[in-house]
């Protein structure tokens, strides 16, 4: 699924009725006015600044790796991929 | 010490105090520990209590008072919303997903609290991920209402607001999406600041949706929301969405007062949805701003009927963008013994997430998904444009725009979760703010059928001060903001 996100088998009636009342909620835009106007991007359209590609600052790799669930060598372990 | 109601003091009655040696920073901070502790299981407010570094944080503000270093924050406590990242703590944005996540860096507003002096007791809970209206989402447990144990405080910032309203702590941040500040804000019955799009840094704050988020608090105030706004905001190079436009004296702008303060009043926020309770103490304080000056005129909003529709297009869109980096290899919850690496990522995913998330996460695939694109997300971001047009043509007529924050007071937990479009439709008045990147403020204005009610106020892009002067001013002339929910007092 496009979203890879598992649900149980028990969730997936209630996910269906409550989306397709969502998608039916935001059907109502469909009849909006909105030829000729420019999407909107950022709220103040203002433009994304950019910054010379630099490295700026570094985080001891070991701090964030103490997050991971579970690495080795300063790697981060995955099931096997390639067999 | 002046034990007496320490808790019941604004920071801004606080920084005198301590100023003037009545107590120290560590008795403060005893003090409120105390009540955290106390209220803790009543209110399941916080996700985690940062005891231990509060106090030594307190004890370095006494020692530089005393040194005559004071900082403008120095001993004043403060919390965070729990997706601020902070250094060496547990950052879980609600989640199961992140339920053990500490965070390897500071946010920029959690580093320039802390550089300001300000002490941090604890991060609060919310609802997962913030999304969500009334914290019932937390992977931690729902937040109860301190008005009425039996509803919800409102959200996602609820944990900020219920232990402010609970008179636990003076003040705290939050973070406003589509309503999460000035929402909570109002049916607590305290002051929720949304500050402009890009006026305070995104920077360390977990991503919900991009072009909507910002930081801001949620004090008891008007004064204090203006001494925290005027430490959080300004520009940070880290955050490439954050705007560089000078920072002005809030706290000086207080005085202002309304007269001759044009507000404008959208006739759509005065409908049939509109709890006639409600109605009428926000009539009642609008009637009161205009006896002190303020000229009141109608203003249209002539799309504002599809601001929530557009947002819940984009904010999931935006939404499901975001939450792709949770795939259980990183950081955040991995599921056991996963067959392969797509079964890594759907069950990691699948647990971690709480059912709103989900849902958002899929409404947001599907609307960008190749043959839905044109007919949601772009046409949401149109739609968006026009919305944002009818906020800017209203503000060349008027200098700020009032109404009610939210349809009804407190709901009952449970009340709504069965049905998301009647939760969704609780942002019906805040959403607009955030779609057009305006700065929006929650004040207590009333009580209906014994809950807060809460005045909005939206102001133009950077127009903070309008909205601070309006509501010192008017909290200058009530008291509602100095009631406190009789369990707490």
């Amino acid at each position: 699924m496009l979203a890879r996100l598992q649900l149980e088998e028990r969730e997936v009636s209630d996910v269906v009725s409550k989306l397709s009342r969502i998608v039916a909620f935001v059907d109502q835009l469909q009849a909006a006015p909105v030829d000729d106007v420019l999407p909107m991007a950022h709220p103040l359209n203002a433009s994304q600044r950019l910054r010379p590609d630099r490295v700026t600052e570094s985080i001891d790799r070991e701090a964030i790796q103490a997050n991971a669930p579970a690495v080795q060598d300063g790697f981060y372990l995955v099931p096997k991929v390639i067999e | 010490m002046a034990g007496d109601a320490l808790h019941a003091r604004t920071l801004t009655e606080l920084a005198r105090g301590l100023e003037a040696a009545e107590f120290t920073a560590v008795e403060l901070t005893e003090h409120l520990l105390g009540r955290i502790a106390a209220t803790g299981g009543a209110l399941n407010a916080f996700i985690t209590v940062t005891a231990d570094e509060a106090l030594a944080a307190a004890a370095e503000a006494d020692r530089e008072r005393a040194a005559g270093r004071a900082r403008p924050l120095s001993g004043l406590p403060i919390v965070h919303k729990d997706l601020f990242c902070t250094k060496g703590v547990l950052t879980t944005c609600g989640s199961r997903m992140l339920a053990s996540f500490v965070s390897p860096y500071d946010a920029t507003v959690v580093a320039r609290l802390r550089e300001a002096g300000a002490v941090m007791l604890g991060k609060t809970n919310m609802d997962e991920f913030a999304m969500g209206s009334s914290n019932e989402t937390s992977w931690f447990g729902p937040v109860r209402n301190p008005w009425d144990a039996a509803r919800s405080p409102g959200g996602s910032s609820g944990g900020t607001a219920a232990a402010v309203a609970a008179r636990v702590v003076p003040a705290g941040t939050g973070t406003d999406t589509g309503g999460s500040i000035r929402q909570p804000a109002a049916l607590t019955g305290t002051v929720g600041l949304k500050p402009t799009y890009g006026r305070v840094s995104r920077f360390g704050m977990v991503a919900f949706a991009s072009s909507l988020d910002q930081a801001g608090v949620i004090t008891r105030s008007a004064e204090d929301a203006a001494l925290l706004l005027g430490v959080m905001a300004g520009f940070d190079e880290k955050d490439s969405t954050s705007l560089d436009h000078p920072v002005p004296d809030y706290r000086a702008a207080l005085g202002r007062g309304v007269e001759g303060l044009r507000i404008g009043i959208v006739r759509q926020h005065f409908d049939a949805g509109l709890d006639p309770a409600c109605a009428a103490e926000v009539r009642a304080a609008l009637g009161a701003l205009e006896d002190e000056g303020a000229v009141l005129m109608e203003v249209d909003l002539p799309h504002i009927d599809l601001s929530v529709p557009t947002y819940y297009v984009v904010a999931p869109a935006e939404c499901s963008s975001n939450l792709s980096r949770f795939d259980g290899v990183r950081f955040g919850h991995r599921a056991d013994d996963p067959k392969d690496l797509l079964d890594l990522y759907c069950r990691s995913r699948g647990e971690g997430f709480g059912a709103e998330v989900k849902r958002r996460i899929m409404t947001g695939t599907y609307v960008l998904s190749a043959g839905y694109y044109d007919a949601y997300y772009l046409r949401a971001q149109k739609v968006r444009q026009l919305i944002s047009r009818d906020f800017l043509d209203a503000f060349a007529k008027v200098d700020v725009i009032a109404g009610p924050t939210t349809p009804t007071p407190a709901f009952a937990l449970g009340e709504k979760t069965e049905d998301p479009i009647t939760m969704y439709l609780n942002d019906i008045y805040t959403i607009g703010a955030n779609l057009a990147g305006l700065p929006g403020i929650s004040v207590p204005c009333g009580r209906a059928g014994g809950l807060p009610v809460g005045l909005h106020l939206v102001g133009p892009h950077f127009g903070e001060e309008t909205l601070l002067a309006a509501a010192h001013r008017y909290q200058q002339l009530t008291d509602w903001h100095r009631a406190c929910p009789e369990a707490y007092a």
